[in-house]
């Protein structure tokens, strides 16, 4: 080993690793991408060699990246009417199940993000693997290297609709039993599709499409130019103050 | 003659008082012994991490109470810490102080929780109400901070809602509370919360003594716990369990030496391990950790004594300006009405912030593409992790130990469901 060599985490796994992973460091954190058909022998070498060692799976989710970026507030022109200028977009609030919005295809939407710890080490990894298609995102299943992700795939798998490949038992986990759909989506409405409650005369509990209105009493709004300048602003000379 | 016997599976819970809450186990049982247990989850998901998509960044505080609702104000510290990583600011040092003792009266308000309802299960009903008559203490605490016994909302980006109260509320006469007993509980409430606090603590080992005095010893108690429910470091490890789980296990990990946050690097305390990593010494880490946690708390009430300061960035693009300066000062007006109304930005990126929860690891992965709704969050909660290893801890064990090692796993379904 040299003195030159990089020794930090993001240094060691871009030279074990080369360009089988998209390293960057933000805030500290390190973050590592990875193609689902790399995903396995990247978490095997992970889990097993000297440098990493990540014994532990903290953490798996899905994420749906449908929308990212879009604002529902356009405040570009003045005009006369009002707040309903900023009804725009398609925040899950919205709408209701029969006109939720049909996604285009990005290829890139569905990701699985997992937090790596290594206990001997004390370092953490980010990792995501991206689903290669949007229609029907699968991915190896890391089960078998890491048992505690069980779980975690079933939970990404009933609100996202990931299918793990070689998953020993891929049932949905937080949903209703029988529940159709995949919850977390951003296509999925926020209201929900069905509502529950007793009917007195068929004695037992019916399902109906849901009676509330989509609603949204906040738009989302991005303003990425003058806030977060002013408040970084602020911070450099502010903050540190008190 | 030839007779044939068949497993049969039998439902444990949802409606099962040691189930801790909506859990529904189906376990296949040969005779008493179990062959599979299957977990069902789920009865209480709410989806908050959606419905935390749909709000601003603020309004989904009080969510985070009401995920593991025996220990509220370590949520809100992940959840909080996770857009202070993202917007690059940190909370001025006083109110570092008081997360860091809020989040100890925290571990031993849950910890109380957990060792009366396993106790309880495992068939010592006393210790419950000895566990109860403490945590009232700490309950008081949480209200005098924050108006709310349970649901705090007390942690915000940027500090905590407000300081410490100068006085500590008192009880009046009542019913429940008269003579002798009312004396009692006001003569410890008549200074600020922290002489309060400075009284708890000098109390509370002689409490803890209290506990062990009816288990660590007890003949019952040790014959459902010793070599109950044996977790190897090893397994511990591919099950991602932290906290309790794994330090009852002898592996020496705790965020809060490890990784620490808000102010524990500067506290002088240690770190239970245990041995076995049986349900028996999981129970005494945890009972040790009360005393621990005591300790920080008085470190943490000696310097907030000492030191008075603001416990509020004095930024009003995430905190709300006093209603004195709102009162005549035209900006303060619009930053108010612009914080409650629309809330703020977050700088896009991503960022995981982790917390020792008296249960575990418990995180916030946070995803943010710079508008004022998180567009991702995600809650690891330990009781999940902890609860999907069930099937391999109780296979082989008895019916009975089911229950033990729910009671171990010190699950609550607020997180396990979200």
């Amino acid at each position: 080993m040299t003195d030159t060599q990089d020794t930090s985490l993001a240094g060691r796994l871009a030279a074990r690793f080369g360009d089988t992973l998209a390293i960057r460091v933000e805030r500290n954190e390190t973050i590592a991408e990875v193609r689902p058909a790399d995903l396995i022998a990247v978490a095997t070498a992970l889990r097993d060699e000297a440098p990493f060692r990540f014994g532990q799976l903290i953490d798996l989710c899905g994420i749906d990246y449908l929308g990212y970026g879009q604002s529902e507030w356009e405040t570009n022109t003045a005009g006369g009417e009002g707040f309903s200028r900023g009804v725009e977009g398609e925040a899950m609030g919205r709408f209701a199940w029969a006109n939720r919005p049909r996604a285009g295809h990005d290829p890139r939407r569905f990701a699985a993000v997992m937090q790596l710890l290594s206990i001997e080490h004390n370092h953490r990894l980010r990792l995501r693997v991206f689903c290669e298609d949007d229609t029907l995102p699968v991915m190896p299943s890391v089960t078998g290297i890491w048992a505690g992700s069980n779980w975690f795939e079933r939970e990404a798998f009933d609100l996202y609709g990931i299918l793990f490949e070689g998953h020993p038992d891929l049932r949905r986990i937080l949903t209703d039993y029988g529940f159709v759909g995949h919850p977390f989506r951003k296509d999925f409405p926020l209201i929900g599709n069905v509502e529950v409650r007793y009917d007195a005369e068929q004695k037992r509990v019916v399902y109906e499409p849901v009676s509330i209105e989509p609603r949204v009493l906040v738009p989302r709004t991005i303003r990425d130019d003058a806030d977060l300048l002013q408040a970084q602003a602020e911070a450099a000379d502010d903050w540190r103050r008190n | 003659m030839a007779q044939e016997i068949r497993n049969y599976t039998m439902n444990f819970g949802p409606q099962h008082p040691a189930a801790h809450g909506v859990l529904r186990l189906v376990l296949e049982m040969d005779g008493e012994t179990i062959v599979r247990a299957d977990p069902h989850v789920g009865l209480l998901h709410r989806g908050t991490e959606k419905l935390a998509e749909s709000k601003p960044f603020n309004q989904s505080i009080g969510y985070m109470d009401r995920l593991d609702y025996v220990s509220m104000m370590c949520n809100e510290h992940a959840y909080v810490r996770a857009i202070e990583n993202l917007m690059g600011i940190e909370a001025p040092e006083r109110a570092q102080y008081i997360r860091t003792m809020f989040d100890e009266i925290t571990r031993i308000l849950n910890h109380l929780m957990w060792i009366g309802s396993n106790a309880l299960d495992l068939g010592a009903m006393a210790v419950f109400l000895y566990a109860f008559r403490e945590r009232e203490e700490l309950m008081d605490c949480y209200e005098a901070v924050s108006g709310a016994r349970m649901h705090a909302t007390y942690y915000r980006p940027g500090g905590v809602y407000r300081d410490l109260p100068a006085q500590m509320p008192q009880y009046r006469e009542s019913p429940w509370h008269k003579g002798k007993d009312l004396k009692r509980l006001n003569s410890w409430r008549e200074g600020s919360m922290l002489d309060f606090l400075d009284a708890f603590t000098a109390d509370f080992p002689s409490k803890v003594d209290e506990y062990e005095e009816l288990l660590t010893n007890n003949r019952i108690w040790k014959q459902r716990t010793v070599g109950i429910g044996v977790v190897s470091p090893e397994l511990a490890q591919q099950w991602g369990m932290t906290g309790a789980m794994l330090r009852g296990s002898g592996v020496a990990w705790d965020l809060r030496k490890k990784q620490p946050y808000a102010k524990y690097a500067e506290m002088d305390f240690d770190i239970p391990l245990g041995v076995n990593g049986d349900c028996y010494d999981r129970y005494l880490v945890r009972v040790e950790e009360m005393r621990q946690s005591n300790r920080i708390i008085q470190q943490c009430v000696k310097w907030l004594r000492a030191n008075p300061g603001p416990v509020m960035l004095k930024n009003f693009k995430v905190a709300p300006p006093s209603r004195v300066e709102m009162k005549d000062d035209m900006e303060a007006l619009i930053h108010h009405f612009k914080l409650f109304t629309e809330g703020y930005g977050v700088p896009a990126g991503e960022t995981y912030a982790a917390v020792e929860a008296p249960k575990g690891e418990f995180g916030c992965y946070l995803v943010s593409d710079g508008a004022n709704k998180p567009f991702r969050v995600h809650l690891r909660a330990p009781g999940f992790a902890h609860l999907s290893s069930i099937d391999t801890v109780v296979k082989g064990h008895m019916l009975a130990d089911v229950v033990a090692m729910i009671g171990t796993y010190d699950l609550v379904f607020g997180e396990v469901d979200r």
